[in-house]
């Protein structure tokens, strides 16, 4: 049982106060933020990213608690105390997904932490799919939330586009822009409450392959690595040192896979469950609704990518399919078997060489993370798999190290093996 | 073909090779950098290129830790040197299987065969030369000396091997109890070894033809010799064994071609230009300084005081992790003499040398008291027979009171340890003990000084006017290493780097220790000691991170001792029983080291005699050894706990199948679920034997995450335990939920309960000659378990049939229920004896498997044993109710701590007390650590924390505990004396 005596968020906040999150993904997260504001929430995702997140996160959570808590309860604080913001009209968002991980604590940590920061009367949003926890002001209605899926399936396809494209680019800089001027235009879109419908979304995702297409690239092999990891920490350049960047100016291709497969199985653990130890027949026809609604939107990022030279994110169900001699599908804290099956997909796409990232003591990550590297390798002999710990106090230059040594034997299977071509699988 | 060079950079060294067109070595160095790199590789440019006056075209290339940022700020190629190493082996000894490389603060294993993998230790620098070397500071020897010593082993203690700073807390009471220096020292290469197996084969059996490289493994022979022994294998040291990485980057040279004496000059102008994260500094200028210097010498008492003339003196002595402080004080309380030194590694000599110093000063001395302190406080007072051993706490409040009378908040920053304590009422409130992981402080600060070249008092001056003092965050020691390296590459300079290093201890003991998240509330009169604030650059970190003044004795260093000796004054009971003048002259001290054979734990013991006839023994778990026949009462619940477990024996059933069960992590609770679900369906049943050191070595080969935590590492023990039985199949399902109690908002296991199953399926060979049931299994689902489990069971066994588990589950609850029915039914026994005997209650808080011996290391024998009736959290079942908590309560067995913290406070029993086990690595209790916390604190509590891990060394435990018990004595004094507040 919480506390009740939490602030909450009050409809006459709604209209008055600005809603301050923390950032995970770019792509995403600045599309989402006006489709929020398209539903009357005055949204701004953070993007302080200075020495001080850290510093008010060191100090306001407990030194021991995984990174990604200290990272966004830092940003929120540093921001808060930043000057920017009416510390009295601000309130503040955070995703809390449940389950047995400490992430599904991160809310209560940050309430905890604004207290002890003297910010204790800044009301704290929770943002769940199940919603668990109710506030007046803020509702996340069925229609907010599939826009939202519009709107991460946009990020996703964005996403994987730019990463197939830009390693190749022959004009420095054309991916990238071309990326910008499609998350600007959809950001103006939501606010108008266009480009979410179903029909909509099928043009939109075609056109933006198109326009990648168009893209001029060079055709060569490049070093190939995939990213997995605590969600946070695999998509944040706060939290993983600009992973992306630094493999990217290794001169690698990097696969990082979606937030939508996330998704699906954060609503999918629940029929999980009811399979493996009983329940309503009820909760098993609502998750399966949920499913089959969030298949559709991943069929519209597939669709137009088949038979193009792109290859196509990994389905749910083939995720599911790939793990299931593994682990089954009854392990689902923290990213549960969704890692260990992302780093078989991504093998098994030719993105054979991994950078496993965690918050350093993450829990789930030592079972589903380095925990699975054994098996893994027995299944795809040629992985190249290098888990990596990520905490205030981890130094870039070892994680470098560690990384380069995952590319230089990468390198040398390149060489070596002279694959043919790794694309025709 | 001009010549290549291969330069790698490591953490400590500089190496370099040049190879000529044959792949000959014709120039090789290996030097210490001193954190000098661009320096250091300058003269080594000059110096190649003196000795081959006719090549100045080169191809080069650079490696190592260090080396990274080096070679891009000079745009050179960087080899990986892990990399380097693998291509040097296959050039120069191709048929190698293993190569096994440690380096300053890297370990690595390359396999070679059957799958090339190569392996690099993580975070931690556990196991590496920096290690070996710190061990040995640790001993006052060099890494060489402790190589001799080691040849002369008789016997291996335990020391932790995942980290330096682990293995620090458990050679430091090896010191203290005075184990030889010979044993020590091969305790610690073993250490090194266990940890490289562990922490970097993971799984993999080392095999074949082995090959030693890099510093350690080339100058300590012994090191070799301890890894040859623990692989059963022969493995070789090539010729150039430090050269490899070196070499292996000469020859990974790409085909550009540089001019010597161009990059000598490029590398001097290249320097200097990166940034780094700064601080503010610690003094603008000299004036600050002083003026500073002046307030803190007003903090003072007489130190060179004489005897008054009645002779009368008390002597003190503060046996520390590292130093030895010792004062004589007189009747008015002024220090006449005064001692502080390095204990180097035996404290008894030195105590025994101030002794007859004192003798020798002030032949017509009264000494009417003595009291000892510290790690080495019981040695010290049998050996020279001191009338009182006070908790070290005790003896820091007595002298600060002395400063201040009005003091609320003491922190004391020694050479391995942070104390600091809260006063309130007159009475020790909160006590926090920096944990195994952060313990590094002032020998840290030490160490660190001495890999640079300086000594302590000149490195930290240094900082002192550094302008730009580098950020190195608030972490545990081994981190801080790395962080050093990045500042070095970052260009940092060493005065930003000492004055860095100042301020992150102060931060380490503000923000990770004592947890404050507003170092201006720690209190308004603070009293600083111990001998790392006798450096000025931290003491002034410390001011400037909370905000104000504080005071910091002049005799700093030896407060503990003057504390202690203002102890004996208080507690005087006439004449000292110390030991006299001319029995000081014949004392001799002798150490043999035994195995107890009182009990299966068969503790490794140092037995201590002085002058043939004192005997002090040390390293035993529990009272058995010393105590005899003293046979007083004990409540102790983790044993009754234990006897309840001990009830499902392996047994016979009809079925000619063996189920084996694990005795580890979540099976502590469901033995008797499992046991009696098994026996009624007709199965025999087999449990792991008994957790030990050594059945943990065995499975410790298979442990894929290093950073796990110890009860979870055992659970390999108990599985190669199971599978050496010829069991049929091992039973350990994956329990995502746990009962549901109704406790919280949500029963789950923590993520490594409830899934490390999953684990043992992948990671270990030998589950492979048996069955594993893993399966996902629902207990919570009562109404659906029979139906789910029969399902499960048939993929196995055949005839199972839906009634028998349908029946087999019923008796399983019913029995589950009543084993935990049983235990509170104790609890309540316990709480009422307590009432009417009047003795204090301690609530030992954990997890079911912290019953583990292996895991608890006898704290609840030493809490029953000090006189506390010992009642484990289950035990209050009876007492809980929901409550809010301000955290998401979702965890059955965490449910249970907030539940038994509110007990405690609801008893408004001063007498009731809470400890929590934390074990080390655990995620989960970073959370329920603070609620904990914050519910104890909220009804003026006393919360006491107690970190666990591999360590099998109580030392520190116990401190914390005795100061525990003198707190609660204290406090209930000043509540009779003054009343109670509330």
């Amino acid at each position: 049982m919480l506390d009740q005596n939490r602030v909450e968020f009050t409809r006459e906040m709604k209209d008055s106060y600005k809603i301050l999150a923390p950032n995970m993904l770019d792509v995403h997260f600045s599309m989402i933020e006006n489709l929020f504001k398209s539903s009357g929430y005055n949204v701004e995702v953070l993007r302080n990213t200075d020495q001080s997140v850290i510093e008010e996160g060191l100090k306001y959570v407990h030194n021991d608690t995984c990174y990604p808590a200290l990272l966004t309860i830092g940003q929120m604080i540093s921001a808060l105390k930043s000057g920017e913001y009416d510390v009295n009209k601000t309130a503040l968002m955070m995703t809390q997904t449940g389950g047995g991980c400490r992430a599904s604590n991160y809310i209560h940590l940050l309430r905890k932490a604004l207290k002890n920061a003297g910010l204790g009367h800044v009301p704290v949003i929770s943002l769940s799919i199940g919603g668990i926890e109710k506030n007046s002001g803020f509702k996340l209605t069925l229609s907010m939330m599939v826009k939202a899926l519009a709107a991460l399936s946009y990020g996703d396809m964005l996403t994987v586009l730019k990463n197939q494209t830009k390693p190749y680019e022959i004009n420095k800089g054309e991916t990238d822009a071309l990326v910008k001027r499609w998350t600007d235009f959809f950001s103006n879109e939501f606010a108008h409450n266009r480009a979410l419908s179903p029909l909509a979304i099928k043009k939109y995702m075609k056109k933006i392959v198109k326009s990648f297409l168009k893209v001029e690239t060079e055709d060569r092999e490049k070093v190939k690595v995939g990213i997995v990891g605590e969600i946070y920490v695999k998509y944040s350049p706060l939290a993983n040192n600009n992973l992306e960047k630094f493999l990217f100016d290794q001169d690698c291709e990097v696969n990082v896979p979606g937030i939508m497969g996330f998704m699906m199985h954060v609503v999918g653990n629940g029929l999980d469950d009811v399979e493996l130890y009983g329940g309503s027949n009820w909760k098993k026809l609502k998750t399966k609704l949920g499913l089959w609604l969030m298949s559709k939107y991943e069929s519209y990022i597939n669709e137009p990518l088949k038979n193009t030279k792109y290859i196509q994110p990994a389905t749910y169900s083939h995720l599911r399919e790939l793990v299931a001699p593994v682990m089954g599908h009854g392990c689902k804290m923290g990213e549960g078997w969704l890692l260990t099956a992302e780093m078989m997909e991504l093998c098994e796409s030719g993105y054979k060489n991994i950078v496993c990232a965690q918050p350093f003591g993450c829990l789930p990550n030592h079972i589903v993370g380095k925990g699975m590297v054994r098996i893994i390798r027995e299944y795809y002999p040629d992985s190249n798999i290098v888990a990596v710990d990520y905490d205030p106090g981890a130094t870039k230059v070892n994680q470098e190290n560690r990384i380069k040594l995952m590319l230089s034997v990468a390198r040398e299977e390149n060489v070596s093996d002279k694959p043919e071509t790794v694309r025709s699988f | 073909m001009s010549l290549r060079i291969g330069l790698d950079v490591g953490s400590t060294t500089l190496k370099c090779v040049v190879l000529n067109e044959n792949n000959n070595i014709i120039y090789a160095n290996y030097e210490r950098h001193f954190s000098k790199i661009s320096e250091k590789s300058c003269e080594l440019l000059c110096a190649i290129a003196n000795k081959f006056p006719n090549e100045r075209d080169v191809h080069i290339a650079v490696s190592g830790s260090a080396g990274m940022g080096f070679a891009e700020d000079i745009e050179l190629n960087f080899i990986q040197e892990v990399f380097a190493t693998k291509i040097a082996i296959s050039a120069y000894i191709p048929d190698t299987d293993v190569v096994i490389e440690l380096g300053g603060e890297d370990a690595k294993i390359l396999f070679l065969t059957g799958g090339t993998e190569v392996r690099m230790n993580g975070s931690c620098a556990g196991g590496t030369g920096a290690f070996i070397d710190q061990m040995a500071s640790l001993l006052n020897m060099t890494a060489h000396e402790l190589n001799l010593e080691a040849k002369n082993y008789s016997k291996i203690y335990n020391i932790a091997s995942r980290c330096g700073v682990f293995a620090k807390s458990d050679i430091q009471p090896l010191i203290n109890q005075g184990a030889k220096k010979e044993d020590i020292s091969k305790s610690i290469l073993n250490a090194v070894v266990n940890q490289t197996i562990s922490g970097l084969a993971q799984g993999r059996e080392i095999k074949g033809k082995i090959v030693y490289l890099g510093g350690p493994l080339t100058f300590l022979s012994e090191l070799r010799e301890s890894f040859d022994y623990i692989l059963g294998n022969k493995g070789i040291c090539p010729e150039n064994s430090l050269y490899f990485v070196a070499i292996g980057t000469a020859l990974s040279c790409d085909d550009k071609i540089i001019n010597i004496l161009e990059l000598k000059d490029k590398i001097k102008n290249t320097t200097q230009n990166r940034t780094y994260n700064a601080l503010p500094p610690l003094f603008e200028n000299e004036e600050q300084y002083n003026t500073f210097l002046n307030r803190h010498n007003k903090a003072v008492i007489s130190t060179d005081a004489l005897l008054t003339d009645s002779k009368i003196a008390y002597i003190g002595i503060d046996s520390g992790s590292t130093t030895i402080k010792a004062t004589l004080i007189n009747e008015n309380e002024d220090i006449v003499y005064s001692i502080y030194r390095p204990n180097s590694g035996n404290p008894v000599p030195i105590v025994k040398d101030f002794l007859t110093e004192v003798y020798n000063r002030y032949p017509d001395i009264n000494i009417m008291g003595s009291a000892t302190t510290g790690y080495g406080e019981e040695i010290i007072k049998n050996a020279f027979r001191c009338d009182f051993g006070i908790v070290e706490t005790i003896a820091h409040y007595t002298a600060a009171k002395k400063y201040n009378p009005n003091v609320d908040f003491i922190i004391d920053i020694g050479g391995q340890d942070i104390k600091c304590f809260k006063i309130s009422n007159g009475a020790i409130d909160n006590i926090f003990l920096n944990e195994a992981c952060s313990s590094g402080c002032g020998s840290f600060l030490q160490s660190f000084a001495g890999a640079l070249g300086y000594s302590i008092a000149d490195f930290a001056k240094l900082g002192l006017y550094g302008e730009r003092p580098v950020d190195l965050g608030s972490r545990c020691t081994v981190f801080m290493n790395s962080s050093v390296k990045q500042a070095q590459k970052d260009g940092a300079s060493i005065e930003n780097i000492s004055a860095g290093l100042s301020i992150s201890i102060v931060k380490n003991a503000l923000y990770k220790v004592i947890r404050v998240s507003s170092a201006k509330k720690l209190g308004n009169n603070i009293v600083v000691q111990g001998g790392t604030f006798l450096n000025d650059a931290v003491l002034r970190a410390f001011e400037q991170e909370i905000g104000h003044d504080v005071i910091r004795p002049a005799i700093s260093g030896v407060m503990g001792a003057y504390g202690a000796a203002l102890y004996a004054k208080q507690a005087s009971r006439g004449k000292s029983d110390i030991i006299n003048k001319e029995t000081l002259k014949s004392f001799k001290h002798e150490v043999n080291a035994i195995t107890c054979n009182g009990c299966t734990n068969r503790c490794k013991l140092t037995v201590n005699t002085f002058s043939d006839t004192n005997k002090y023994i040390a390293g035993n778990q529990c009272d058995k050894p010393i105590q005899k026949n003293k046979n007083k009462e004990c409540y102790n619940m983790y044993e009754y706990k234990r006897q309840l477990l001990s009830a499902y024996t392996d047994c016979k059933g009809i079925r000619d199948i063996t189920i084996g069960l694990p005795m580890a992590l979540n099976m502590y609770e469901m033995l008797p679920f499992w046991h009696t679900f098994f026996t009624k369906m007709g199965f025999s049943v087999k449990l792991s034997g008994r957790s030990t050191r050594k059945l943990y070595l065995k499975g410790q080969n298979s442990i894929p995450s290093d950073t796990v935590c110890y009860p979870a590492k055992l659970v390999h023990g108990h599985i190669v335990n199971l599978c050496e039985s010829g069991v049929d199949a091992v039973f350990y399902p994956c329990m995502t939920y746990n009962f549901d109690e109704g406790l919280g908002d949500n029963h789950y296991n923590c993520p490594v309960v409830a899934y490390y199953p999953l684990v043992i399926a992948k990671n270990m060979n030998e589950i492979q000659s048996t069955v594993l049931i893993n399966n996902y299994i629902g207990i919570d689902q009562r109404k659906y378990f029979p139906k789910k489990f029969t399902k499960i069971l048939s993929e196995y066994f055949d005839d199972i049939k839906f009634k028998d588990v349908k029946a087999a589950s019923d008796a399983a609850y019913k029995e589950y229920y009543a084993y935990i029915e049983k235990i509170e039914e104790k609890g309540e026994e316990f709480l009422k004896i307590a009432n009417e005997k009047k003795l204090p209650v301690i609530v030992l808080c954990g997890r079911p498997y912290h019953l583990d011996h292996e895991i608890d290391h006898g704290i609840d024998k030493f809490i029953s044993e000090a006189g506390a009736v010992l009642i484990s959290e289950d035990g209050l079942g009876k007492r809980y109710s929901p409550f809010p908590t301000t955290v998401l309560n979702q965890w059955t067995y965490h449910a249970r701590l907030y539940g038994a913290a509110k007990f405690v406070c609801d008893s408004n029993n001063p007498d009731i007390n809470l400890v929590q086990l934390v074990s080390f690595g655990c995620g989960v209790d970073a959370v329920t650590t603070d609620e904990v916390r914050s519910i104890l604190w909220k009804n003026k509590k006393i919360y006491t924390q107690i970190k666990i891990d591999e360590i099998t060394n109580l030392g520190a435990v116990k401190i914390r505990l005795r100061s525990l018990f003198a707190a609660i004595e204290q406090k209930k004094n000043n509540d009779k004396a003054g009343g109670t507040e509330c």
